[in-house]
């Protein structure tokens, strides 16, 4: 093992250089995140995951941001195992007929102030599983979407950018209140 | 041993579907091939139904034959495969839940996919106005002190929805049963009537992580059904795009297993490692999974300029970083006593079911399709299949390690020789009928792909996931088990839901 963190001592960091927020989510987010929400939390969020019939390319990609290149947990983005512990939901996939009433069952589990992301192309309006007889459609056919981060799957690093768009809402009212 | 060629002889051969043959037989006929399955005499590839036939794929691992067998089904009903062949047993509860063609006296006659929540029923087939719903019978257990613990669909991780029912007798786990079905999206409905181009988009979602696995297979089997041929360096290009899918994957695989057993570290590095392959295939391919790349009649897109520099790169980054971290898993005591002995599969049960991939081969069963049934470029190339027979995390694990160090050779000497010449063969698609087969080795295991074109487009596409034989394996696997060793049990299978759902 010493092999190991030795050079990693060594090696200068991986980790990229923070993105900036992206623009097109800071704007459609902006009306979602009051005031009194982002006193509550702080320069922090915590993301339940919820596959709501996705092919889990989406997953992939949300995966990879927990990778050191990437390395989410720095700017306070935290996923969580209970939807009881999140304050965003982050919705992936077509939501199927039969996964319709767990993601419903999982958003009232989530307390308030809760924001949902809808991740993927699928989650936007079902993508290219769109009209299917087993499909309810994106994510919205169930609950409010505050954020849409598009792709196929999206990328991580535009990911990040949407959920630090969401952040920086949080933060910002933060330090008006 | 009768052959499959001797079973292709007893039916009415059905002159258009490419390379192998397909066959329409009768009641004794079918009754005999599920026989020679139960026997171990051929594996089971895939059953699959229409509204009014169902067909099955037998493939003969000793002489590398593949073929179909179909059964009209007149009365919506056909014998039991799964009454003699267990494997067949969920095959056959999808085909009633979607197309309403019954087998008759099947030990296991419950609904699978259908959750009655679709409005319909039998939406592929002739759609029926569904019942009032009933509660999901769960397999009834008996027995002192034991309890049951539910998880599902909804797990902790950043995983796939599913449900798993536990019964336990203190921290031992007598019984898992699964409960699928929660990602089905409806993909075959969707094929039919597509077009070829939306249909291989379709194929190529079926399983995000197989993208390039499910769209290889597709593309050839529409290939197959068209009757061309895509260019050699699309079909070299294809295997370069499914080894990366497999470096990724299988590395990333190795890091969640640890983590599973609480080792981060070794998450860390692999998942570092697989950053590097999908930036190396998003320079190369332009898409970060070589999504959409494959398409019918080889390739949508050339290798970027800089692209071969950028794999040869990652594999250079590979072969320097692996062997330490393969170190450290084979010297970290506390990490083997985890991984080994734990979640074993018997090579038994994993010969009856076929199993294909890394969980066939930790478990004995040495099919790999790009070695048996040894399809281009792979008949070319040097690699060897490891196969180990002790079954358990550890042994998948191995299994997943020695895979990635041929896939490292697979890249460089597709690399070396890479031919050139055109990307894309011509589709004169709307003229001709066909339909075509074709089975590819993915990450996970062995994809089979079937469809049938006419004018063009798709009449039916049935695309079979590796997992449909892996899933029910790890009920098994998990079996005396400690309850809190079924994450690292079920991250070393790594079924797919989603291509199994579909
Ligand atoms: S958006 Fe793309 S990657 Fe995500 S679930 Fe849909 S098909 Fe899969």
């Amino acid at each position: 093992m010493r092999r190991l963190l030795l050079p990693s001592l060594l090696r200068r960091p991986l980790t990229e250089a923070a993105p900036a927020p992206d623009d097109a989510a800071l704007r459609e987010i902006a009306a979602a995140v009051d005031a009194a929400a982002r006193r509550r939390l702080g320069r922090s969020l915590s993301i339940r995951e919820v596959d709501a019939g996705s092919c889990n390319g989406c997953e992939l990609e949300i995966h990879a941001l927990n990778n050191p290149y990437y390395d989410v947990e720095r700017f306070g983005i935290r996923f969580v195992a209970s939807p009881r512990h999140a304050d965003v939901l982050l919705v992936t996939g077509p939501v199927t007929k039969n996964m319709r009433e767990a993601l419903q069952r999982t958003y009232d589990a989530t307390p308030g102030p809760k924001w949902v992301v809808a991740l993927g192309d699928c989650a936007r309006d079902g993508g290219c599983f769109a009209g299917s007889y087993a499909v309810a459609g994106g994510a919205s056919e169930v609950v409010p979407v505050d954020l849409h981060i598009p792709g196929c799957p999206p990328p991580p690093l535009q990911i990040l950018r949407g959920l630090l768009a969401l952040l920086e809402q949080v933060d910002r009212g933060a330090k008006a209140g | 041993m009768p052959s499959l060629i001797d079973l292709a002889l007893e039916g009415r051969q059905v002159a258009e579907q490419r390379p192998w043959p397909r066959t329409i037989v009768e009641f004794p006929v079918w009754n005999f091939a599920a026989d020679q399955l139960a026997e171990g005499a051929w594996s089971l590839s895939g059953l699959w139904g229409e509204p009014s036939a169902v067909h099955m794929a037998l493939v003969d691992e000793e002489t590398a034959q593949a073929a179909v067998i179909s059964l009209a089904c007149p009365n919506r009903s056909f014998p039991s495969v799964g009454r003699r062949h267990p494997p067949a047993l969920r095959l056959e509860r999808t085909i009633r839940d979607l197309f309403g063609v019954e087998a008759m006296g099947p030990p296991d006659a419950r609904p699978w996919l259908d959750h009655q929540r679709w409005g319909t029923r039998f939406p592929l087939g002739a759609p029926a106005v569904p019942g009032d719903p009933s509660p999901y019978p769960f397999l009834p257990v008996e027995g002192d002190s034991l309890h049951q613990i539910a998880v599902g669909p909804v797990h902790a991780g950043i995983i796939e929805p599913g449900h798993f029912r536990f019964t336990a007798g203190g921290e031992t786990v007598v019984r898992l049963e699964q409960r699928l079905g929660y990602t089905h999206k409806g993909v075959e409905g969707l094929m039919a009537g597509a077009d070829l181009t939306r249909a291989a988009q379709l194929a190529g979602r079926v399983s995000g992580d197989s993208t390039v696995a499910y769209a290889l297979a597709f593309a050839r089997a529409a290939e197959a059904a068209l009757g061309i041929d895509a260019p050699a360096r699309a079909i070299w290009l294809g295997a370069l795009m499914a080894e990366l899918e497999r470096l990724a994957n299988h590395l990333g695989d190795i890091g969640a297993i640890c983590n599973d057993a609480s080792f981060a570290l070794m998450l860390a590095h692999c998942s570092v490692l697989r950053e590097d392959v999908l930036r190396a295939a998003d320079t190369a391919f332009g898409h970060r999974l070589m999504r959409d790349v494959i398409v019918p009649g080889g390739v949508a897109r050339d290798l970027a300029a800089d692209g071969a520099a950028a794999i040869r790169a990652v594999v250079a980054t590979i072969r320097r970083r692996f062997p330490a971290l393969v170190e450290l898993y084979d010297n970290t005591a506390s990490l083997q006593d985890r991984t080994v002995g734990t979640g074993v599969l018997t090579p038994a049960l994993a010969r009856h079911y076929a199993a294909g991939g890394y969980i066939g081969r930790a478990s004995g069963r040495a099919f790999d399709a790009r070695r048996s049934l040894a399809y281009a470029p792979y008949d070319d190339l040097q690699f060897d299949v490891p196969v180990l027979t002790e079954g358990d995390v550890n042994a998948r694990v191995w299994v997943r390690i020695r895979e990635v160090e041929q896939s490292l050779s697979l890249v460089e000497q597709i690399l070396d020789r890479l031919p050139g010449g055109a990307l894309l063969a011509p589709l004169e698609a709307s003229a001709n009928a066909g339909e075509g087969m074709a089975i590819v080795e993915g990450f996970r295991g062995d994809v089979l792909a079937w469809l049938r074109v006419a004018g063009g487009r798709i009449e039916r596409c049935h695309l079979r996931d590796p997992s449909w034989f892996q899933w029910p394996l790890l009920e098994a696997a998990i079996e005396g088990n400690i309850v809190a060793d079924f994450p690292l049990c079920n991250k070393s299978f790594n079924c797919s839901y989603s291509g199994h759902d579909l």
